[in-house]
């Protein structure tokens, strides 16, 4: 089961309410809306938090479960904000059997967050990917836009540090 | 409607345009086994247990969502198609937890009896990783044990489907899906209305009540207590299916003397306290007419419709009626009226109920549920659950005499016992309100426009020179769709009833649970509901207001209907709540 508690408290603006009421309005007697509807509303916080998802519920109607089944099938949707710097790691084959799977554990120790998490400050958020193109320097990890390679755990401290 | 004729094993068979394979067989009286399929509820073509071969398809096809085609030939029995069915049993027994000796659907679970049938073995062929999960036990009347969920969306689609809540779905994708609430919600966190309909379609032992059978057991067994029990109208027309009886017997007398045996100090009908609420309920049905009461006015004797208004209609809490339950009443009555006429003290008696009903559960613990300052019910059991203490307790059920209920708290009419059927409180409450209105005697008690178990029933009846407009709903989704109507301004009535699971009570959640292809092909609700209809006409007295003990207990105990003794014991509130509750 993927972790979906909430670290991060929900910090929705009001103008970010008008706008999800707003495209709720236009699409909601039409058939099939849900998934535009969650896809706006993840453009517009950036995730689908409990907050947002109730908001879809009661103004839809579509009971809470159902848009929850949706948000946890479809890879697309997160339940987690991403924080200011969005750590990935890549698991593909070149990079994990160059040990990248040590280098996320150490990320979630150090973190105290998991796959999908972002920490309760906003910072960091952690996710897993597949493949950046750079299996050459694999371990690969990149932060925001920044890549690092041929990584090592006892090296992670210090990159972290360098953000802080 | 056109015909279509296709080759099934060889045989011609007819059927009509658009039909599935499965349905086509059903009409030649070939049986292809099904696991997810529930006719009309869930037609989704998930657990692959109805494969069947079909000449020039690629692959093995579906048969419950399959159409026929002119000139198919159909094969459903072949080699092929066995193999195909073992082996989907041996893969969800490979996430299955295993446990059958121990597992309270053990020789009713629909999983165990298709490996049975099909030879398959529990050899862990395909062991390996479960799906993890944890038994939810958050609500106040069930528990979730996804280690025995096969995922095939029967609760998903009858919670969504027929009751219109859906506070379960499918969650996640792939190995890690469950069947769950939202966000880590225990199921007692979300808008559930405990109606147990989740149960009832439920082919293992994923989903159950909480069981109180142990705790009814060590309250008799304690000398120091006097333990009463009350049992629905409804749990006599369906208990003798857990001991092999056809659907539709009524096994009133061998329940009764199966609870004298269990040690019960006195056995009590649930009908009499029926007849309780007709008297208070038409009392304020007929207060609200004369006064100008808001209107229509609602039945509330089925706590998970209560539920159900309160979270999703909650602007209507104040159409609900304000008499308890039948159940309630009876408990109130018990601890008050029955201690002080027995001489018991009301804490030394134990009060339990045995319900068709899993929402009894939550009931109890409700607020304004506790007349006499303790609990008006102490223990709510299922059907299900007396049929297992029965079983418990070693008791033959077969082999038992028919025996009567005790007095003066098991006297009880006709109007009572039919209130375990769609129309049936309402048609009770008729023969009761009517007579008082006109002050004439009925001719004929019997309201038949309000029978049968079609999902919305309408009638208007002159009364006193005045249109009385009823409305019938069961199950809840039918009660949105009359609510709508009424809230609109589409519809106007002046007395609706409601009762939470398709059908009422005699198909309610706490009722024996019946395989799929039984549900599919049978009307388990019909046939339940005549026991209670052949019951009530076979009865001398048929009117609630003229059964002797709800007589003497106004006379000397009560006074009138809606006097303030009646209000204090046998009224309560409701809560306003939402749907999504953050």
């Amino acid at each position: 089961m993927a972790c979906t508690k909430q670290k991060v408290p929900f910090s929705g603006t009001k103008e970010q309410e008008m706008e999800l009421k707003e495209t709720i309005n236009q699409l909601k007697d039409t058939k099939g809306c849900l998934m535009p509807i969650m896809q706006k509303a993840q453009e517009i916080y950036g995730y689908l938090p409990i907050e947002v998802q109730t908001m879809i519920s009661d103004e839809t109607g579509i009971p809470l479960e159902k848009i929850y089944g949706v948000s946890t099938f479809y890879a697309q949707f997160a339940l987690q904000p991403k924080g200011k710097y969005q750590i990935s790691v890549c698991l593909g084959t070149a990079c994990y059997v160059k040990g990248s799977g040590e280098i996320f554990k150490k990320l979630e120790e150090l973190l105290g967050i998991t796959n999908g998490e972002c920490t309760p400050d906003g910072k960091f958020s952690l996710d897993s990917c597949r493949c950046v193109g750079a299996c050459g320097l694999a371990p690969v990890m990149m932060i925001n836009d920044e890549v690092y390679g041929r990584l090592t755990p006892d090296q992670i401290p210090g990159i972290l540090a360098k953000y802080q | 409607m056109e015909n279509i004729t296709i080759k099934i094993n060889g045989m011609e068979v007819s059927a009509p345009k658009g039909s599935t394979i499965l349905e086509a067989a059903r009409l030649a009286h070939i049986e292809i086994p099904t696991l997810c399929y529930l006719k009309e509820i869930n037609e989704i073509g998930a657990c692959r247990m109805c494969v069947v071969e079909v000449k020039g398809a690629k692959s093995l096809v579906v048969s419950c969502v399959y159409p026929i085609n002119e000139g198919m030939e159909v094969w459903t029995n072949t080699p092929k198609v066995l193999d195909s069915r073992r082996k989907t049993l041996q893969l969800l027994l490979s996430n299955h937890d295993r446990k059958c000796l121990s597992c309270v659907r053990s020789g009713n679970c629909e999983l165990q009896q298709l490996c049975k049938e099909l030879g398959v073995e529990d050899d862990g062929y395909y062991d390996g990783e479960k799906t993890p999960s944890e038994i939810d036990d958050s609500a106040a009347h069930m528990l979730r044990d996804n280690s025995k969920c096969i995922l095939c969306r029967r609760c998903v689609a009858v919670c969504e489907k027929v009751q219109g809540i859906g506070v379960i779905g499918a969650n996640m994708r792939g190995f890690a899906t469950f069947i769950g609430s939202p966000f880590d919600m225990g199921l007692g966190e979300t808008s559930c209305v405990s109606c147990g309909q989740c149960i009832a379609v439920c082919p293992t032992g994923a989903l159950q009540e909480k069981d109180c059978t142990d705790q009814v057991l060590a309250a008799i067994s304690d000398p120091a207590k006097h333990v009463i029990v009350q049992t629905a109208p409804s749990v006599r027309a369906a208990l003798g299916e857990e001991f092999g009886y056809p659907i539709g017997t009524n096994t009133e007398g061998k329940m009764v003397a199966a609870l004298r045996r269990i040690g019960f100090d006195k056995v009590f009908d649930t009908d009499f306290a029926a007849d309780l609420t007709i008297m208070e309920e038409a009392h304020e049905f007929i207060e609200r007419v004369k006064n100008g009461g808001v209107l229509p006015l609602i039945t509330s004797c089925s706590p998970g419709w209560v539920k159900y208004c309160e979270h999703y209609f909650p602007d209507m809490t104040e159409n609900l009626s304000s008499c308890k339950s039948p159940q309630q009443m009876f408990g109130a009555i018990a601890k008050s009226y029955y201690a002080e006429k027995a001489g018991i003290d009301p804490k030394d008696i134990v009060s339990v109920s045995v319900m068709p009903c899993t929402a009894k559960k939550f009931e109890i613990g409700r607020d304004n549920q506790a007349a006499n300052g303790m609990p008006d019910v102490d223990f709510a059991m299922t059907t299900r659950e007396l049929a297992r203490l029965i079983r418990k307790c070693g008791i033959k059920f077969q082999n038992l005499p028919d025996e009567d209920f005790d007095t003066p708290l098991g006297l009880s009419t006709g109007a009572g016992t039919i209130f375990g059927a769609t129309g049936g409180v309402m048609e009770a409450a008729l023969r009761t309100a009517v007579e008082t209105l006109t002050g004439e005697e009925l001719e004929n008690v019997d309201f038949t426009e309000v029978r049968g178990t079609k999902g919305i029933k309408e009638a208007t009846y002159h009364v006193a020179g005045m249109d009385v407009k009823v409305a019938v709903a069961s199950g809840l989704g039918n009660a949105r769709e009359l609510l709508n109507r009424v809230k609109s301004g589409e519809a106007s009535y002046h007395f609706i009833e409601i009762m939470g699971c398709p059908g009422g009570c005699v198909n309610g959640g706490g009722q024996p649970q019946q395989p799929g292809w039984v549900r599919n092909t049978t009307d388990i609700r019909a046939l339940r509901a005549k026991v209670l209809y052949d019951d009530d006409k076979a009865d001398t007295i048929r009117k609630s207001h003229e059964n002797p003990a709800i007589k003497e207990l106004y006379e000397t105990y009560l006074g009138e209907p809606g006097s303030e003794k009646a209000h204090h014991l046998l009224h309560t509130t409701y809560v306003r709540r939402k749907i999504n509750e953050i």
